[in-house]
């Protein structure tokens, strides 16, 4: 696969020092009053501008909740977390969804496109969201689904596409904002065998663009790939381990 | 800048999965707006023929009675009967310049003929000013009496509209003889048929009225059966009444605070409280109908909860995606509000031909319709019912779109 670069590529594996994610004893308690549930118990973990890490565990670890934070989906309990230098964690609801959508990219197991968009509005939400012209959201849109492969699908509802392609779209408006990270949830859980590679091949592409990944997974194959697997057991992190190669 | 439009864009592909349920809240609206809109109207028609009807008898008038004393005055003992004469309207004149006095000499079972007809009615010998006080207007080709009449006690007769065509038929009474206790009259003019809800002794439309000099002349009375007397502004008539009853106390000698010696009828504190009974059944029609357009746009809310249930997920997306809070609940307060005008534009439209169709039955004759007055939509019940409408249009959004609003993403998100 080869495009034009979305981010300035720092030549190779990126290897900047600039940390992304900084998140020291994290912890999240869901209290709904009857039942106190601690999902994390003090999460330390940092994350590096261009580095791929793959969050793995058993269900009920706390990876889901994990995410949620990381992407400013929640705010935790108790903890610090600064995302790209910025602390999130006495932000408002307006201000969590400002940076949502100026720092990070989700990827959804179940893709989450809006159904009555075409794949082209689906990728201008997050750029009309951001504030983005009418003119330029298009065009960067376009881009985008271009270089995705989709550039013959612009017009398609979700519903006309395959799993896969859905995947795709959903990739390329997580990258519309240029996002400082982008966050995938089991990006292959819902896929074939055959889209699941593509996909997979996909985000290592954009890894090797600059792009900073977190991603949730099950799948061993997707685990192998990331430059980095961090292991969560219990709401805490039980291994964190380098790849000491990586194959693309 | 391009949110509102791009909000709206979002707001039309939003609303059209919901059409069927649109249209028929919309419909619930619309519904709703024309019984507020009929209420009202026919409110307000009642209103301006109640107006119309209360003005029939005169405007600012008092009628004053005859009666007796009922307290010791001056060594005077009560049960004194007091009854007023023609010469008094001249003293009454005389004293209280700015009040405007007739009198009146009734006679209730006088024989009225004309050619072979011959009928038993109601005559009333008056002053010339009466026509003016009491709103007896003549028909084209006729008048009332002139002071002329009253000096030179001219046999001349104005004739109720409803008598009129009793004894005349479809013949034009005016220049026609009519015997009055075989007394011939000229008739000189028949009354405009008018609204007339207040009346002592009969209906206006009922009667001949004849100068009061002839009449006594005829008669051999002195006595007046009634004083009329008219102000100005509302606001005179209860320092008129009270010089009325002093001048009067002078000069027959009795307490002018003995309120049976003079019957009084103030017809302007009778008009106050008809008006506050009007503006209480308006009142009572006005809530009705907001209440029935209350009805409809629980729909629209229960259509803009329904569309934020359904569409939680996505809400739930784009809050991920970035959407601030404004960016979720500004498409369903606005599609709340759209679903509530254009509902109330319908029903507006349709009132609007409701009330035209209204008008065109005729009502003259039947008086049931006559006094239910015609349905009658103004600006003000227009403005009214446009901002009950707004309000609940943003009402009905609003709360749905706080339930939008108060969608936790990481929770929809979660794959099932």
């Amino acid at each position: 696969m080869n495009w034009p670069s979305l981010r300035k590529s720092n030549g190779g594996p990126p290897s900047s020092n600039g940390r992304i994610i900084e998140m020291n004893n994290v912890r999240k308690v869901y209290d709904t009053g009857k039942v106190r549930v601690e999902a994390l118990r003090g999460i330390d973990l940092s994350v590096a501008e261009g580095e791929f890490v793959a969050v793995v565990g058993p269900s009920g670890s706390g990876k889901s909740t994990l995410l949620n934070l990381l992407g400013c989906l929640d705010t935790p309990t108790d903890g610090r977390y600064l995302l790209a230098g910025d602390p999130v964690a006495d932000l408002d609801r307006d201000g969590l969804a400002e940076i949502r959508n100026r720092r990070v990219g989700f990827v959804f197991q179940n893709f989450n496109l809006l159904p009555q968009l075409t794949a082209l509005e689906n990728v201008e939400m997050p750029l009309l969201f951001g504030g983005v012209g009418g003119r330029k959201r298009r065009e960067r849109a376009r881009d985008l689904l271009e270089r995705v492969g989709l550039g013959d699908r612009l017009e398609h509802k979700p519903t006309e596409l395959s799993g896969g392609q859905m995947q795709r779209v959903a990739v390329a408006r997580a990258l519309a904002m240029d996002p400082a990270v982008i966050l995938a949830d089991e990006p292959t859980g819902n896929l074939d065998t055959t889209s699941g590679v593509d996909v997979l091949t996909l985000l290592s592409e954009l890894w090797r663009q600059g792009s900073t990944l977190v991603v949730v997974t099950h799948d061993p194959a997707l685990a192998e790939r990331a430059q980095r697997v961090v292991e969560i057991r219990d709401g805490l992190v039980v291994a964190d381990s380098r790849n000491g190669s990586t194959s693309h | 800048m391009a949110r509102p439009l791009v909000t709206w864009q979002l707001f039309l592909k939003a609303s059209s999965l919901q059409r069927k349920r649109a249209v028929l809240t919309v419909a619930a609206i619309a519904w709703g707006t024309v019984a507020i809109l009929m209420l009202l109207a026919f409110g307000q028609g009642l209103r301006e023929q109640l107006m119309r009807g209360r003005r029939g008898m005169g405007e600012n008038i008092a009628v004053v009675w005859p009666g007796e004393t009922s307290k010791i005055w001056e060594g005077l003992p009560t049960g004194r009967a007091i009854r007023p004469r023609m010469e008094d309207i001249e003293y009454l004149r005389h004293r209280i310049p700015d009040v405007r006095f007739v009198g009146e000499i009734t006679s209730w079972s006088t024989t009225l003929s004309y050619g072979r007809k011959t009928i038993t009615g109601r005559v009333t010998g008056t002053n010339w000013e009466y026509g003016d006080l009491r709103n007896h207007y003549p028909q084209p080709g006729g008048r009332f009496l002139n002071p002329l009449d009253e000096i030179e006690k001219r046999r001349v007769a104005f004739v109720g509209d409803a008598m009129a065509k009793e004894i005349f038929g479809s013949e034009n009474p005016v220049g026609r003889i009519l015997q009055i206790n075989r007394a011939p009259y000229l008739v000189i003019g028949v009354m405009q048929h008018k609204l007339q809800m207040g009346a002592y002794g009969g209906p206006d439309e009922d009667h001949v009225v004849v100068p009061i000099t002839t009449f006594s002349a005829q008669l051999g009375r002195q006595r007046l059966n009634n004083i009329v007397f008219k102000v100005d502004r509302p606001g005179q008539m209860v320092g008129a009444i009270q010089r009325f009853r002093q001048v009067l106390g002078k000069k027959y000698r009795f307490d002018p605070q003995d309120k049976q010696v003079l019957g009084i009828w103030d017809t302007v504190r009778g008009a106050r409280i008809m008006d506050n009974i009007t503006i209480g059944i308006r009142l009572f029609l006005g809530i009705v109908g907001a209440l029935t357009l209350l009805v409809g746009s629980v729909g629209v809310a229960n259509i803009m909860y329904a569309v934020v249930k359904e569409k939680t997920r996505e809400i739930g997306v784009q809050m991920a995606l970035g959407a601030r809070r404004g960016w979720v609940t500004g498409p369903i307060v606005m599609q709340g509000l759209v679903y509530t005008l254009l509902g109330g534009a319908t029903g507006l439209l349709i009132a609007v031909v409701l009330v035209m169709l209204i008008g065109l039955v005729p009502t003259a004759g039947n008086q049931a319709l006559e006094f239910l007055g015609k349905p009658t939509l103004s600006w003000p019940i227009a403005a009214a019912t446009a901002a009950i409408l707004g309000t609940l249009g943003i009402l009905s959004g609003y709360f749905p779109a706080r339930r939008a609003a108060g969608i936790n993403p990481a929770e929809t998100l979660r794959y099932e």
